[in-house]
């Protein structure tokens, strides 16, 4: 049976009870791994917290850190403070060059970027650069389920013109519920009928809820784990007689 | 001779502050259709209320087969129902209503 993950649930992490809801919610409609965003100072115990409570409601729990740096240095200078610390890193790309520096960095994950359609840099050029870094384009379903009107037309269409490019350029689309409350929550198949409005066909939208965002942190975490040396070398076994 | 229609039936659970009535549900599912595909797609939807029940949130929708996407995403854009926030979520869907029934335990 497939397996779904939501890598952007956006509960308040001080509001216990809502965490609790919005994690026992995501379990219910079906998801079984959750990324939860989180300050990039956050303590050992309020990611044991997390992983707590997601344990409890039976999902597994992914760590991840939301960057919105305003220049490409900030960018490099937060990925080389964070990147060993978080299982997932997202990059909100406010600007061009940081658009362009985040798609080729291969410390980065997810590729987001603002509501606002003149601020999406997701082209041709910064599809090609993602593709060879393994970057992702991220998909955050809470807005669109917001907008009304103009905005969401707009939206829409330059979505369309998005995952048209990243087909074409093999860079792996990720959707997310974005989330900040239970009511924003939806089913992964209620998600993916919602994503052929912007032309992401069924299949593929399943994908984008599923195998896509399982083998960035699949990938991940292999790298994070203390026995990964580089691509394909790992360390099998320790000791004096090695 | 012209073939029947197929259809499919929707089996939904509304989670909200308030309990939503059969008006009020239809309402909103006919206002998220036009709303993301005009009256041309609302035309082709063939949407029925079937069954809804206030007391439990929960209730069974039937459209033309052919529509059944848009419906469910016409259902999922909902995000508030007489300006309450609510969510409706489409928990399984069958070509026959015993179908429906038996697979959810209804």
């Amino acid at each position: 049976m497939r397996r779904f993950a939501d890598l952007h649930l956006r509960p308040s992490i001080r509001d216990l009870n809502q965490l609790e809801k919005m994690i026992g919610k995501s379990y219910e409609l079906g998801y079984r791994l959750v990324g939860i965003p989180l300050p990039p100072d956050a303590t050992q115990n309020t990611i044991s917290m997390l992983r707590k409570i997601c344990s409890d409601a039976g999902i597994d729990f992914v760590t991840r850190v939301d960057l919105t740096p305003k220049k490409s240095q900030e960018l490099l200078m937060e990925l080389r403070r964070l990147r060993r610390k978080f299982e997932v890193i997202s990059v909100t790309c406010d600007s061009k060059p940081v658009a362009r520096q985040a798609a080729k960095d291969r410390r980065v994950d997810l590729l987001s970027f603002p509501t606002d359609s003149r601020k999406r840099f997701f082209d041709q050029a910064e599809a090609e650069l993602a593709s060879q870094a393994l970057a992702s384009l991220e998909i955050d379903m809470a807005p669109l389920l917001l907008l009304r009107g103009e905005l969401r037309t707009r939206l829409f269409s330059r979505l369309r013109r998005e995952v048209e490019i990243a087909e074409k350029f093999n860079v792996p689309i990720v959707v997310s519920s974005g989330a900040t409350d239970e009511y924003l929550l939806r089913t992964p198949h209620d998600f993916a009928a919602f994503a052929t409005l912007f032309d992401l066909a069924k299949p593929l939208g399943l994908r984008a809820l599923s195998g896509n965002p399982l083998g960035i942190v699949k990938r991940n975490r292999e790298k994070l784990s203390p026995n990964y040396v580089a691509l394909d070398v790992r360390v099998i076994k320790r000791g004096k007689n090695c | 001779m012209l073939r029947r229609r197929r259809q499919r039936y929707l089996a939904l659970k509304i989670v909200g502050e308030e309990t939503v009535n059969k008006e009020d549900l239809m309402k909103a599912v006919w206002s998220a259709v036009l709303q993301l595909y005009g009256e041309y797609g609302a035309s082709q939807v063939n949407l029925v209320p079937i069954e809804v029940d206030p007391g439990r949130n929960r209730a069974i929708l039937r459209c033309s087969h052919k529509a059944l996407e848009m419906v469910r995403a016409s259902i999922t854009s909902i995000t508030k129902i007489n300006e309450k926030p609510t969510a409706i979520h489409v928990i399984g869907v069958s070509g026959t209503l015993k179908s429906l029934r038996k697979k959810l335990l209804w």
